[in-house]
């Protein structure tokens, strides 16, 4: 078993394809038209294998308030892997990028908390025994 | 108030939860919880911390302030201002002055 496509509810598909790609750095893996959304995933360049984050339309009516309960709470969604996550914090401050959570040592890792813009939260984690190998 | 400031202040988590806040002002739940969870070996559920916060929230001791769409929590250590006046204060009173009252 493996974990191939994983998700986050977007409340705009097109300004998330728009963050995801410009801001986080992703590329376009698929996109679909599906009725009036589009199946669309991005996949990082550092795992050209995948996996792939479906960014899925937030129209289901428990999704907005499910996400609003986790954004006021400042819980993310998704974590990302960065091998530096104060220059990824400068460089994404630098375009605009909102944090909830400068970074911040927790032990074996430092983190930050983004937005999205499109109504989640994600963290940055950098690992420092991955970083030190 | 006095009764509130002293029951808040007598538990480990919420003092360290104070501890965490005085060094960053401005901290959502999760971020708390992380601190908590990594710094102070605390086990305590999420659930659990934002009860802590309820307390000292009551007690005057943290405010939570909405930004946008975010929550944030800042410490506020006027009640323990006042607490120490009772004792430490220069104002002459005897001991049986009247502890801060319901301000902050």
């Amino acid at each position: 078993m493996k974990i191939v496509v994983t998700n986050v509810f977007v409340d705009d598909q097109a300004a998330a394809l728009e963050f995801y790609t410009e801001k986080l750095g992703f590329e376009v893996s698929a996109d679909v038209p599906v009725g009036e959304d589009r199946w669309l995933t991005v996949r990082s360049p550092e795992q050209p294998g995948g996996p792939d984050l479906l960014l899925e339309p937030s129209g289901h009516p428990a999704v907005g308030p499910y996400k609003r309960a986790l954004v006021a709470d400042g819980i993310p969604d998704l974590s990302l892997a960065v091998d530096d996550v104060r220059g990824e914090y400068e460089r994404l401050t630098g375009l605009g990028v909102k944090f909830t959570q400068e970074p911040t040592e927790m032990g074996p890792v430092t983190t930050a908390v983004l937005d999205d813009t499109c109504g989640n939260l994600i963290q940055l984690a950098q690992h420092h025994e991955a970083a030190a190998a | 108030m006095a009764d509130d400031v002293f029951k808040a202040l007598a538990d480990p988590t919420r003092r360290a939860i104070l501890d965490e806040l005085r060094e960053r002002d401005g901290q959502t739940l999760f971020e708390l919880c992380g601190r908590l969870a990594m710094r102070h070996g605390s086990s305590a559920s999420r659930q659990a911390i934002s009860q802590h916060l309820a307390v000292l929230e009551a007690a005057g001791l943290v405010r939570t302030r909405r930004e946008g769409r975010y929550k944030f929590h800042d410490f506020d250590p006027a009640p323990l201002e006042h607490l120490l006046d009772r004792w430490l204060g220069d104002d002459g009173d005897d001991g049986s002055a009247v502890a801060p009252d319901g301000r902050d």
